[in-house]
Order: C-alpha cells, then sequence, then structure tokens
C-alpha cells in the first residue's frame, strides 16, 4: 500500500491544478444564455422521444416549460436572471415521481449537455447544483 | 469441475448480459461493482450501495465472476446478487483458493446480506449507511485446521459508509467508502476462523476513487486484516479500473499487493472482476 501512495498523491496534485484556471461563473461556462437554451432544447427533444418520463410531461406548456427551466438554470448557475416561477415542491406535488424517474430525467440532461459538447466537468457542476433538489421532486 | 462451475458463470454472464428485463432506476456506475466475498463493493471492500441497478420500487439480479492471481495463489470467486428495492441485498458466493505450493484447493461459500440504514450514494446531505454480513462456510478444512483455526466457518459483520461527491476533485466526481469490520476470519476465511487465543477484533477497510468519466473510475483500497494464527498476515490493497459501458454490464481490473500469506511474502498480482446486471 506505501508505494501506492505516492502514485495517488500525484493524480491528485495534477487534477488539481486543472482548477484554477478561470473566474468563470458556471452559467458562463454552460455557453450563457444561447448555451442553456440549447441544452434545455435538446433536453425537450430527449424527453418527448422517452417512453420512460413523457407522461409527465404531456400535459406541459412546452414553451412555458422552456422559459421557465432556462430560467431556473439561469438563476442558480450565477446567471443574470431572476427566476420567477413556482418553488420546486408546488411544482412536482401531485406527480408522483419516483426515484427511478427523477434518475431518467438526469440521464436525459446528461445525454443532452453531452449533444451540446459540455465538458464532463462542467456537466458535473450543474449537475451538483441539481442533486440536492431532489428532496423537493421526488414521491410528492 | 470448479473450472467448469467457473465458465458456466461467465458463460451465463455474458450471455445475458444483453439482457431482457434489467432493473436501470440508478444513476450509471452508482452500485459499484463486486468485491471477493460476493458484496457489491470494490474487489476487496464491501461497500455501502446494494448491488445493482433497483431503486426503491425495483428489484435486480446480478451474477459475477472474478479472480485474483498473485504470485504463489489464486482466488477465484462466482455468484450472484438480489437487490430488492434497494433496501436489503443478498448474495451467495463460491469461492476457489488455489495454493500452489501445497497442490491444493480450497473452497469456501459466502452467504451474505446488508441492509441500506440511511441514505443515497449521491443524493442525501450525509453519507449512505448500510449493515452487512457475510456468513462463511469452509469446505475444505484440512489447512485450517493444521494451522490451529478455532473454526472452519465464521460471520463477518461491517458497516460501510460511502458518498460520491459530485464534480468534487477539478470538476470530477469523487468516490469514497470506509467500512468497518468485525471478523475473526484468517485470510477471508480460508484459513478459517480465529486461532490459539484469539477472538474477533474490529478491522478498518477503505476504497476512494476518482470518475473520469460517467463510465471509468480510477481508485485504490486498503483493507486491514487480523492475523489470528501468528503467519504474519498482511493487509491488503490495490488500485483499480473500472469500467461501466452500460447499465448492464461492469468490468473492473485491479493491481493487488497481498503482501504474506500464509508464510509466502509479496503477494502481488492482477485481478479481473465482471459483473452482469439484470
Amino acid at each position: 500500500m506505501i508505494r501506492l501512495i505516492p502514485t495517488w498523491i500525484v493524480v491528485l496534485v495534477l487534477l488539481s491544478g486543472c482548477a484554477h484556471n478561470t473566474q468563470q461563473t458556471l452559467f458562463d461556462k454552460l455557453g450563457g444564455h444561447d448555451g442553456l437554451t440549447n441544452i434545455v432544447n435538446e433536453l425537450i427533444k430527449e424527453i418527448g422521444k422517452d417512453k420512460q418520463i413523457f407522461h409527465y410531461f404531456r400535459d406541459a406548456r412546452v414553451s412555458r416549460f422552456r422559459e421557465h427551466l432556462i430560467d431556473h438554470f439561469c438563476a442558480i448557475t450565477d446567471g443574470p436572471c431572476q427566476y420567477t416561477g413556482d418553488n420546486m415542491t408546488d411544482i412536482h406535488t401531485g406527480m408522483k415521481i419516483t426515484e427511478k424517474d427523477f434518475n431518467r430525467l438526469v440521464d436525459l440532461l446528461v445525454n443532452a449537455m453531452e449533444q451540446e459538447n459540455i465538458p464532463h466537468p462542467v456537466q458535473n457542476e450543474l449537475l451538483a447544483i441539481l442533486a440536492p433538489l431532489r428532496r423537493y421532486i421526488i414521491y410528492i | 469441475m470448479n473450472r467448469k462451475i467457473h465458465n458456466f458463470c461467465l458463460c451465463i454472464l455474458i450471455l445475458f448480459s444483453s439482457q431482457l428485463y434489467a432493473a436501470d432506476g440508478k444513476l450509471i456506475s452508482t452500485p459499484g461493482v463486486t468485491q471477493v466475498e460476493g458484496s457489491a463493493g470494490g474487489g476487496l471492500v464491501p461497500w455501502a450501495q446494494l448491488a445493482g441497478y433497483a431503486s426503491r420500487d425495483e428489484y435486480a439480479a446480478n451474477v459475477f465472476c472474478s479472480q485474483g492471481k498473485v504470485d504463489d495463489f489464486r482466488l477465484r470467486s462466482c455468484g450472484a446478487q438480489l437487490n430488492l428495492f434497494d433496501r436489503v441485498e443478498l448474495s451467495l458466493a463460491q469461492q476457489w483458493f488455489q495454493v500452489d505450493v501445497l497442490d491444493t484447493e480450497i473452497k469456501q461459500r459466502i452467504f451474505g446480506v446488508k441492509a441500506r440504514l440511511y441514505g443515497d450514494l449521491v443524493y442525501s446531505q450525509w453519507p449512505m449507511l448500510s449493515l452487512g454480513m457475510q456468513y462463511k462456510d469452509l469446505q475444505d478444512t484440512a489447512v485450517s485446521k493444521s494451522l490451529n483455526a478455532d473454526d472452519t466457518s465464521g460471520a463477518d459483520w461491517y458497516l460501510a459508509a460511502s458518498k460520491l461527491h459530485l464534480g468534487a476533485i477539478a470538476g470530477y466526481n469523487w468516490f469514497w467508502n470506509i467500512t468497518a469490520r468485525y471478523t475473526d476470519a484468517n485470510e477471508l476465511g480460508l484459513l478459517g476462523f480465529g486461532g490459539p487465543g484469539e477472538n474477533k477484533s474490529l478491522q478498518w477497510e477503505a476504497s476512494t476513487a476518482i470518475f473520469f468519466s460517467r463510465e471509468w473510475a480510477v481508485g485504490v483500497e486498503y483493507r486491514q486484516k487480523p492475523d489470528n494464527l501468528d503467519l504474519n498476515e498482511d493487509d491488503w490493497a490495490d488500485v483499480f479500473v473500472a469500467w461501466n459501458p452500460n447499465k448492464s454490464v461492469s468490468v473492473t481490473a485491479a493491481w493487488l499487493d497481498l503482501g504474506s500469506i500464509a508464510g509466502s511474502s509479496d503477494q502481488d498480482g492482477l485481478y479481473i472482476s465482471f459483473t452482469g446486471y439484470f
């Protein structure tokens, strides 16, 4: 084990070197307003094709959903937006979203970000902000 | 015969990895892989996650086979796991331990159960916590008796805490696990349980990994072990690469550093493991 530790430290140090190269907000890294719009459009396309979770969105107005989701992503990524939609609990109450279906949406969001060539670490930054919201969304 | 069983498990695994039905309610890679005693974990250490992709509303079944080959020994292990609603994991493993110097093979069966006590690997604020038990039964007892082990069967109890931190290290997902195990197993139980004047003791195990993508992780593990037989039994360590190309199969390769085993020192070697998820 002792001889493994130095290797591991080298890996960590190399990685942490990558961390200090920017003052950009996450909003900027996601491509600003245009970037978010593309991601959300791609996500809506993914949802439209998805048999597992499309039914949650069947009665939603797409234009309103798009606008609010872009605003929400913009606000939580330190972009110049104010989210004016309903809170997470109000939106999802009565939908009884399961853990499995929530993770399906995460998969689709990852696909959408992949389509838009968002780098893996930037994807993770957005997911890290969204993950704590799950408790206001599932099984209610 | 043993080789046949091993190959049979491998075949099933490969055949069905492009499966009929599969639970897929967890995020990719988050169940971990399978450790040598059959529990969900890394290669050596059981983790808090329950095996397979079952979410709270699903069940999942998995099969696995692994082989670790060091200088003078080879351990093969095959088995299956059942995940019930991501609350309980049941596992069965068959181990074949080949001892080159004695030209013999020691077989052991392990039944495992693990219950998730709290949390979720990704979403909960605090680390996920699970309590597990591995009941081990030696089928070839001659070697353990000759080494003066107390028993030829025994139960390990463990408490495991795990967490995946999204984007924690330069934007990459960081995983860690700590396991406390209460055990008297000598070399996993393959050399029996307990020893002259020795009882169960608390042993610590830990793992950590970085995910370079959703599919690829690189990590290290450490497993403390007792020395009940005064054979200078060493702690174990490994460096591993795990690949989860999809939610149906995982492949893990590792370099093992197992130290001294039954008097043979510097036991290093390669480990490979496959798990198929249904």
